[in-house]
């Protein structure tokens, strides 16, 4: 029993990690900027596609068609060649291997370029507007971003394979001095993990202790006041939504081999993202992860048979049945301020 | 706007109707044969009839739905005797010309169902209110077809029903107007249990994950059924949520369990999705019991396979249909269809295809559009040469009975189509089942004149 | 209760002649069968009765598609168990509806702003969710609650009415198919709309106003201003579940799907499309999508050929080529943009917009130098 118990646990943080990645650029625009932005999980979605095309490119291949053979379904066969390996060698294979990793290198500039477009260009004018009409233009854009892709890369998930050292599980049973083979756990999932805390601890460190975070916090409280201090808040503001895009495109970059992505599983993560940062609180980081693990291992805890059958279809609600009761009982969430979205 | 069609609404063109066969003057002769002819629903009166194809166009079984269209298409220029007649040369017996459906021109309308049962019924009532179907068909989830079959039947025009699997298709919520070539879930297990304790010997315990809600229970259920006959034993059997994206939770149970094959009664992404995820679990690299940790999914899914990549491979599961078998009506239809998209049909597409040729054939057959006519003509059709063997239309339930391929991720596949290896046909005896025990009541076949 | 105004008086009017008329006028837009009708009807009162909520409170309720799919559920039960007529499914639904408010509403309105919002979403997943499955015997599941031949109908047994056939909705054994669902439907929009303006004008909608301008300050003032947020939550979920009903009764099929969020989001978006706080605008905005849902992804290449025909051999290629990403199954993207059009140039819906151009007509007639900020939103 205790080995079971053990793994669910662990299972809890790996997903409570994932979810606090998932929802923190979500609080950084949401939670700290006040807009409610449905199209989070849109960038979470494009991120994912990041990686799509960064391996898609680096497969490209030269086609040939050999007229003088069919295929088994009578068009000309055509015989493949991949590029990367006839220009690169064995480095361009080691790249291949590691695509789903290494396309973080496109996806920072790309999820800037994104972020920062997209608030000058829209969000920009609603920062004053109703959140109702915040929802409407973020839902708008949600929508046409997954339709583009959709376009472009087919409605199917796409496989992204993870690199092949990382492939498998680990003994971590074994690891701790306890029976091989009983408590194993996929690599690839540990390293989500690590690199979940990395970028959690990042963004904290940078709005808790440089004078660009310090800014943007003050802003948050006070717009018109740093305003007036002279400072240009806007452009913090523009550069605040950028980071929280590129942290939702690099939480999608790496969760493709979890998770084959598709056009829609922006959406798919849309309400939980919500009601992680919600749970939390508004405009509290330290909530979201709170949030985020409690999430995880009250959900992997309550997926077990022995509880199933105590209470039938808990696995199926407990997210929301533990957003209401933290909400009733704690009316801002867990670390929630006072005053923040409740107009 | 003007591109959209202005349809009569359907009360006019009863109306016309009826005042046709009373000016005429031949009111007394109504009851005598063929005098049907003027009423019933969207009987067609110029020179073309209407299919009606509702398909998933957006959500997630967007490419079934594309593939399934092109099928359709496909069937609509062999049926108008363009193109290169595909599979009508290989039907027998078949009635069909190649000059349409009794002299008529066959066209289209389609409609988007966003695999979801109402929206696929608003869509199937557009296309029977608005433009005119004869017929309605396509769909790719047995709550869209249970729901569709409903309405058709209260409308009084037939369905013919796209991919679903589910038992109660054809089982507890049959109907007089649908009819499925599909298998189910109930043969699933029935076909698959011998291959895979033939393959992993019959001391195996098994334990399931399934998809909660109706298909993946009777999923669960046959296959559970199939294989304890044989002698597997099942460790415990866990529901999981539709969709869940993520399946870590209900894995890490499995692995301590004490179960060496785990069964996944999962379809389309939550297959994808489990399956990748159980085999990151390092299940396929596992000892267990002694032997070979083992999974299985019943159901495959081709298109959805290739999101699965390189997971699949040796994963053994049922087909209703492959393009690799290598019966003339399978190389008709594949050639057929490769020549005009480039790509080979997915079974999705090979059973529209096969629908809407069986329709076609059967009104040839009944010499009227008139359904309950058409439907006398389906019920009990024996047929061959559409590429799964001799077939037979049961007149009990309106499923087909045919053979259900085995088959297994490819372990080296030549390219993206070629996912999965034929394992084995199981023949059409071994498959066919006592059509009460799922109950279910077809209806009656007047139809009713509300349409 | 004041008489009505003679500005309203003309909009119930003018809505009434609208509604009544749309077989007529929405035909040259290929609109005019009646299943697409009744939908119209149908979900024009979701979004009237969301904006009782939203648009006079500012609530912004995320779950309402729990009361539609309540409705829908509570209405193919009672045509099931007691009769297949409309009059008693549809008060059945009410009520179940109510009351399914009534809880939902005490509990989440003890929050307000954002919290309020997740917690209306929370019990709606739930209420989906375990409709789906563990709720089973109850909802049917995945696939629906249908009705069927052998269902026992204790009224209609009683009664001795017995009916041949596949089971179909009835108004006091007349059919509801076709045009007769769709006046069926538009009576009780036109209904819901009145009822709606008298509450909007009425010291309890003024009471509601003041509720969204200034909570604190209602408060302030003496007033408990918990009852009345929760009587107006009441109303729109009893809205919501009369527009369920009405679908189950134009189409006896209750799915699970219709309570899932993103069916929340839609009225959501229905009503802020058209104009939050608006009378009308709700409305427009619901017939709106569907008729995108339901018109647009049905458009097909061979139509587009038919559409461009016009244009030399070549262009009208190049032009169904580009038209078709934006129909059939682009048609969501479509609607995409025209949320992103619409919100940005007229913050407030399309509302907004024809008041705009009402505007500028009003100034071409009246002196130029009257105050913009005279013309207020009607909320």
């Amino acid at each position: 029993m205790f080995e079971v118990i053990f793994l669910q646990f662990l299972n809890g943080l790996d997903k409570g990690a994932a979810y606090a990645l998932i929802a923190l650029g979500l609080t950084l625009v949401f939670g700290t900027l006040g807009v409610v932005n449905f199209a989070h999980g849109a960038l979470f979605m494009l991120g994912a596609f990041c990686a799509v095309l960064f391996r898609q490119l680096l497969t490209l291949e030269t086609v040939t068609v050999d007229p003088t053979k069919l295929s088994p379904w009578g068009a000309p066969l055509e015989v493949r060649e991949p590029l990367v390996q006839a220009w690169f060698g064995d480095f361009g294979a080691v790249l291949v291997n590691y695509s789903v990793p290494a396309s973080i290198i496109i996806t920072i500039p790309i999820m800037l370029l994104v972020g920062i477009g997209l608030e000058r260009g829209i969000i920009k004018h609603f920062y004053k507007r109703p959140h109702a009409e915040q929802i409407l233009v973020t839902f708008g854009l949600a929508i046409v971003a997954q339709e583009l892709i959709k376009s472009f890369f087919g409605p199917n998930p796409i496989p992204q394979p993870m690199p092949s050292d990382l492939r498998g599980a680990a003994d971590i049973g074994a690891f701790l001095g306890m029976q091989a083979n009983v408590i194993t756990y996929p690599i690839w999932r540990l390293v989500y993990f690590l690199f979940s805390f990395a970028i959690i601890a990042g963004v904290f460190a940078f709005l808790q202790f440089t004078t660009f975070g310090m800014v943007v916090r003050a802003g948050m409280a006070d717009r018109e006041t740093v305003g007036l201090l002279g400072i240009n808040i806007d452009r913090r503001f523009t550069i605040m939504f950028g980071l929280a895009a590129v942290v939702a495109g690099m939480a999608g970059v790496m969760y493709t081999p979890i998770l084959p992505p598709n056009y829609h599983i922006g959406m798919d993560f849309l309400v939980l993202s919500f009601v992680v940062v919600v749970v939390g609180g508004m405009g509290s980081l330290p909530g979201a992860v709170a949030a985020g693990f409690l999430l995880g291992i009250l959900q992997s805890f309550a997926s077990m048979t022995q509880v199933k059958s105590l209470i039938p279809g808990i696995d199926q609600i407990i997210i929301y049945l533990v957003a209401v009761v933290i909400l009733l009982v704690l009316p801002r969430g867990l670390f929630g301020r006072r005053g923040v979205m409740e107009s | 706007m003007t591109l959209l069609k202005r349809g009569l609404s359907r009360r006019r063109v009863l109306q016309t109707g009826m005042a046709g066969i009373i000016g005429t003057g031949v009111s007394p002769l109504i009851f005598s044969k063929g005098a049907w002819a003027q009423e019933f629903c969207n009987n067609p009166t110029g020179d073309t009839v209407t299919f009606g194809l509702n398909l998933p166009l957006t959500g997630a079984y967007a490419e079934e739905g594309a593939d399934e269209q092109k099928a359709y298409e496909l069937a609509v220029q062999h049926l108008n005797g363009e193109g290169d007649g595909g599979l009508i040369n290989v039907l027998t017996p078949t009635a069909l010309k190649g000059n349409g459906v009794l002299g008529k021109k066959v066209a289209f309308v389609t409609s988007d169902s966003q695999t979801k049962a109402d929206v696929a019924r608003a869509g199937a009532t557009r296309m029977i209110e608005r433009d005119g179907a004869i017929m309605v068909t396509g769909g790719s989830s047995s709550a869209e077809a249970i729901a569709v079959q409903g309405l058709c039947q209260e409308m009084g025009v037939i369905f013919m029903a796209g991919l679903t699997h589910s038992n109660d298709t054809t089982g507890k919520d049959k109907r007089r107007y649908g009819f499925r070539h599909f298998f189910n879930a109930y043969q699933s297990g029935i076909g698959l249990a011998p291959a895979i304790v033939d393959a992993y010997g019959a001391d195996r315990r098994a334990y399931h994950l399934t998809a909660d809600y109706t298909w993946g229970w009777t999923q669960e259920e046959s296959m559970k059924a199939a294989t304890e006959g044989l002698g597997w034993q099942t460790v415990e059997a866990v529901r999981t949520p539709l969709g869940a994206a993520d399946f870590s939770q209900y894995l890490t149970p499995v692995l301590n369990s004490g179960a060496d094959v785990l069964i996944l009664n999962h379809y389309g992404n939550d297959m994808v999705n489990s399956l990748t995820q159980a085999v990151q679990f390092g299940m396929r690299d596992r000892q267990a019991n002694g032997k070979d940790f083992q999974i299985v999914v019943p159901l495959f899914s081709e298109l959805m396979a290739k999101g699965a990549g390189a997971n699949i491979k040796g994963i053994f599961g049922t087909s209703n249909w492959h393009w690799n078998l290598q019966d003339p009506g399978t190389v008709a239809f594949t050639k057929s269809f490769g020549a005009a998209y480039g790509a080979p049909p997915s079974q999705a597409a090979h059973t529209a295809y096969v629908q809407a040729l069986l329709y076609a054939d059967a009104v040839e057959r009944a010499g009227t559009f008139y359904p309950p006519e058409v439907i006398k003509a389906l019920e009990g059709f024996e047929f061959d040469g559409m590429g799964n063997g001799p077939t037979l239309y049961r007149a009990e339930d309106h499923q087909c009975i045919k053979n259900v391929l085995v088959v297994q991720g490819n372990d080296a596949p030549t390219s993206e189509y070629d996912v999965l290896n034929i394992v084995k046909e199981i023949p059409r005896d071994a498959v066919a089942y006592d059509p009460t025990i799922f109950g279910g009541d077809l209806g009656p076949a007047e139809p009713v004149p509300m349409c | 209760m004041r008489a009505m105004s003679r500005n309203d008086l003309l909009l119930f009017l003018g809505f009434t002649l609208v509604v009544l008329a749309m077989p007529l006028w929405l035909q040259p837009f290929g609109a005019a069968y009646p299943d697409l009708l009744q939908r119209f009807m149908i979900f024009g009162i979701f979004a009237v009765g969301f904006n009782i909520l939203f648009g006079l409170t500012g609530y912004l309720s995320f779950g309402h598609a729990a009361f539609f799919g309540v409705g829908s559920y509570a209405a193919v039960w009672s045509f099931k168990l007691l009769s297949l007529d409309a009059i008693p499914a549809m008060l059945f639904a009410i009520v179940v509806s109510g009351l399914f408010a009534l809880l939902i509403g005490y509990v989440s309105l003890r929050r307000s702003g954002i919290y309020f919002s997740i917690l209306t979403l929370a019990f709606a997943q739930m209420s989906y969710n375990l409709a789906y499955s563990v709720l089973t015997p109850i909802t049917n599941g995945e696939t629906g609650l249908q009705l069927t031949l052998n269902d026992p109908r204790y009224l209609d047994a009683a009664m001795g009415s017995a009916q041949a056939g596949q089971p179909v909705p009835t108004l006091l054994g007349q059919s509801l198919g076709g045009f007769a669902g769709f006046y069926f439907c538009a009576g009780f929009l036109i209904l819901a709309f009145f009822i709606a303006q008298r509450i909007t004008n009425s010291p309890f909608g003024m009471m509601l106003k003041g509720i969204k301008s200034n909570q604190t300050r209602m408060n302030y003032t003496g007033f408990n201003t918990k009852p009345y947020t929760l009587a107006a939550f009441v109303i729109s979920g009893m809205y919501a579940g009369l527009a369920g009903a009405l679908l189950a009764v134009t189409d006896p099929l209750a799915g699970a799907e219709r309570m899932q969020w993103t069916a929340s989001g839609e009225v959501v978006l229905m009503t802020i499309l058209g104009g939050a706080g608006t009378l009308v605008g709700p409305v427009i905005g619901a017939w709106l999508i569907k008729y995108f849902e339901n018109i647009f992804s049905a458009i097909n290449d061979t139509m587009l050929h038919r559409f461009w025909g016009f244009l030399p051999e070549g262009a009208d290629n190049v032009m169904v080529a580009i038209t078709s990403k934006f129909v059939g199954e682009g048609w969501f993207l479509t609607l995409g943009l025209v949320f992103v059009l619409i919100v940005v140039f007229l913050p407030g819906g399309i509302m907004e917009g024809v008041r705009r151009i009402a505007h500028l007509f009003n100034r071409q007639r009246k002196s130029p130098d009257r105050p913009a900020s005279q013309v207020q939103p009607a909320e």
